[in-house]
């Protein structure tokens, strides 16, 4: 199945910006020279066709839109497999929480190495998703992306569990490296966000706390 | 470049301490570290990125660019790994080495420890042996270590120590609530609870504060100053004295020979990456098992062919670190009160004395533990993925106590340092190759830890609980690694004296936990700390102007 990469609907990820608004992943916040605010990707494009010293100035995009590394094909399918992994309950899935960001982020970064594994993985994912159910993984019903990502689990174990840790790493662990959004999953444990730093508590010109 | 009296290749436990003695008895000093000095500014809290948790890389070095290693697995293949992953074997480079972000159990090895062939036996294919010094010769140095550094603890509540002369500088840590949940339990069994000694404040010491007791301890660089390293302590001694020069970024490359064999100096690259040579009239070793041994292999020459003190083929062989074992407990109340640093309660009844196991080891609550530590600490039943696991992730979290210890190993000659025939790190230096394993029977010991560790899970009312138990696959050497420039009187089966000066080299000592011919049940720093303290007396008592009296 084709889809133009600016179709928002395939892929209702609600972000949430430094204000609180929801956009979606096409609309990531880019800053933009002498204007205040935010702008979607959309306008940014045009911007940056219009004249080439908005995008000098203002943080390059990736050469995949949204995203640095991952194409927005590459980022559908992996959402699907991070939601399995982490879904939405009472709480944000994988992909709500920002874990997308985690790993894209990395993969021009610590995870570089990995690369090729992502590639070829997210890959062999949508090719058994098209083989089985004729469709992009990104486009089934949970249940079916919960079969083919079981599938995966076992056929390429080794991707899959990279994904797993990649995904909970993101989710769970510091949100300044773009997963745990707002701390979403300290939160969910019950743990005081921000964490006490003992300055907070504990007075130490009186020693330690009893 | 100055000549100098000595060079100190290191500043992390061993190496600063050793600095600081020679500087205050009047040696002149170049302490060189390859890493950068990290402050409490650089504490940073990120549990991706710190020493203990490394998915992002270490945060005191080495970073993964240009400092590879080589792992030889069990069926022979070679792999190239990065700092940041778990089979290098990694211990921190910077300024106060792995004591600026460890969690700092400061613990005495038991007289026992010291004489493991004696008190066993070599089970057959290992290479266990006894230390040329006693507890008792060590005694008088682990009460310096634990006044000069500093630590909190009070060991009253165990019969299983080896005689001390004072207790603790400072008291313990008020107990948590694991300890409130642990010792009563620990009693029951008819066992002996403890504080653990840490070096830590838990009052003001040594002009610094006591612990704020946030939970981002081990791992992480102590955000006020209350940790004790080498970095806040020894060091800045050693720099007031006028004596000592600390240059960092700087890695040593060789340890250079005149046609004497006695050691001139040492080659080095600095911070820019230039090629220096810094002459001395005696060299200290001073860079932790791995990096240690490396150095010597790679200080190769006419008369020593296949590296310094290397002559009889010990360099580098009986690598050993500890086996860690324990279980996770499932309670059907919260465990969990957010106040760190964590470990606070410890036994050593099971360190020796069982029939049929060759040792044993401490066994204590685990450091304070983040979500992220929690992943794969689940029950047994819990789904690996999906909406189950995210479940027992809010289920357990603040409903669970970990127990663990360190097992002590068996070692044999063939886990092993040596050099990699090709890899090279960023200054086109060999780099360490890892291989071997420790004795099979280090893992009969830890299995029997794990079970330990359960039971007393149980008692303490765990409804549940996993053990962590398995066998590795590799020397595990990380940040307890030890053991390759093994400490005997024998040049023929060790490669330093009890003094710590290297057989073959009168001007050359390696002094860390290389030299430690076993490295008991229990986390090594104090007993490091107090061989530093222990080799750099005696250096100094036969220094004279220039050379060693005879």
């Amino acid at each position: 199945m084709d889809r133009k990469s600016d179709d928002r609907s395939a892929l209702a990820i609600p972000r949430r910006n430094a204000r609180g608004v929801e956009f979606g992943p096409q609309e990531t916040p880019m800053p933009m020279s002498g204007k205040a605010g935010l702008v979607t990707r959309r306008q940014f494009v045009a911007a940056g066709a219009l004249g080439g010293a908005a995008m000098a100035v203002g943080c390059a995009p990736g050469k995949h839109g949204n995203w640095e590394f991952l194409s927005e094909d590459q980022a559908r399918t992996l959402a699907a497999i991070c939601d399995r992994i982490i879904p939405a309950d009472d709480f944000p899935s994988a992909s709500q929480a920002g874990v997308l960001t985690y790993i894209d982020r990395q993969l021009i970064r610590h995870f570089r190495r990995h690369q090729d594994a992502y590639r070829s993985g997210l890959e062999q994912a949508q090719a058994m998703s098209r083989k089985r159910f004729g469709q992009d993984l990104s486009a089934l019903s949970q249940q079916e992306q919960f079969e083919i990502v079981s599938d995966l689990s076992e056929q390429n174990g080794a991707f899959f569990e990279l994904v797993r840790g990649h995904t909970l790493e993101g989710y769970y662990g510091s949100p300044r490296h773009g997963g745990n959004r707002d701390a979403v999953s300290w939160r969910m444990l019950g743990l005081p966000e921000p964490p006490p730093l003992g300055r907070a508590q504990y007075d130490l010109r009186k020693g330690s706390p009893s | 470049m100055k000549r100098v009296n000595a060079v100190v290749v290191g500043a992390g436990a061993a190496g600063g301490i050793v600095a600081k003695e020679l500087a205050v008895a009047g040696l002149s000093v170049v302490l060189l570290e390859r890493g950068k000095w990290y402050t409490a500014y650089d504490c940073r809290k990120d549990d991706l990125s710190n020493q203990r948790t490394t998915v992002l890389g270490n945060a005191f070095g080495p970073e993964d660019e240009g400092n590879p290693r080589v792992w030889v697995d069990p069926r022979g293949a070679a792999h190239t790994v990065l700092p940041s992953e778990g089979s290098y074997q990694n211990d921190a480079a910077c300024v106060g080495g792995g004591t600026l972000s460890y969690g700092a159990q400061a613990w005495r090895y038991l007289p026992q420890d010291f004489r493991m062939r004696s008190t066993y036996g070599a089970p057959a294919g290992s290479s266990l042996e006894d230390w040329p010094i006693s507890y008792d010769d060590l005694e008088p140095f682990y009460e310096k270590a634990e006044y000069e550094i500093g630590v909190s603890g009070d060991y009253s509540g165990t019969p299983f120590h080896g005689p001390r002369r004072r207790p603790l500088p400072m008291p313990p840590l008020p107990p948590g609530r694991e300890f409130a949940i642990l010792e009563p339990a620990a009693k029951r069994l008819g066992l002996h609870p403890f504080h653990i000694p840490m070096a830590r404040n838990s009052v003001p010491y040594n002009g610094r504060g006591p612990c704020m007791r946030c939970r981002w301890c081990c791992g992480f660089a102590c955000e006020v100053d209350a940790k004790n390293g080498s970095q806040n302590t020894v060091i800045p001694i050693a720099l007031n004295t006028g004596n000592c020069e600390l240059r960092t970024e700087c890695m040593a490359g060789e340890i250079l020979t005149d046609e004497r064999g006695r050691a001139r100096g040492v080659s080095y690259f600095d911070a820019r990456g230039r090629l220096q040579e810094q002459p001395s009239d005696l060299v200290v070793v001073s860079g932790c098992a791995t990096e240690s041994a490396r150095l010597l292999l790679n200080s190769k020459s006419r008369l020593f062919p296949e590296g310094l003190g290397n002559r009889h083929d010990q360099v580098g062989r009986h690598l050993q670190g500890h086996h860690y074992t324990g279980a996770v407990g499932y309670f059907d109340f919260e465990t969990y009160d957010d106040v760190g640093p964590g470990a606070t309660i410890a036994i050593t009844d099971y360190n020796h004395g069982t029939p049929g196991l060759c040792g044993g080891g401490m066994l204590a609550n685990e450091f304070i533990r983040l979500p992220i530590h929690m992943i794969d600490r689940l029950p047994a039943k819990t789904p690996r993925w999906g909406v189950g696991h995210k479940q027992a992730m809010r289920d357990w979290h603040k409903r669970s106590i970990v127990i663990m210890g360190p097992t002590q190993q068996i070692p044999t000659a063939e886990g092993r340092v040596t050099l990699d025939p090709t890899v090279r790190d960023k200054w086109g230096l060999p780099v360490v190759r890892l291989s071997g394993n420790v004795h099979p029977h280090t893992f009969e010991i830890g299995e029997v830890q794990a079970k330990r560790a359960e039971a007393w899970l149980k008692e303490a009312g765990a409804i549940d609980t996993s053990l962590m138990s398995y066998k590795a696959e590799l020397v595990s050497a990380g940040q307890h690694q030890a053991g390759t420039c093994r400490m005997g009187s024998d040049p023929r089966s060790s490669v330093v004296d009890r003094n710590c000066r290297i057989h073959d080299v009168d001007n050359v000592f390696v002094i860390d936990s290389s030299v430690h011919v076993t490295n008991g049940g229990f986390n090594p720093v104090l007993t490091i700390m107090a061989i530093a303290y222990f080799a750099s007396g005696e250096l100094v008592r036969n220094w004279k102007g220039t050379g060693f009296r005879s």
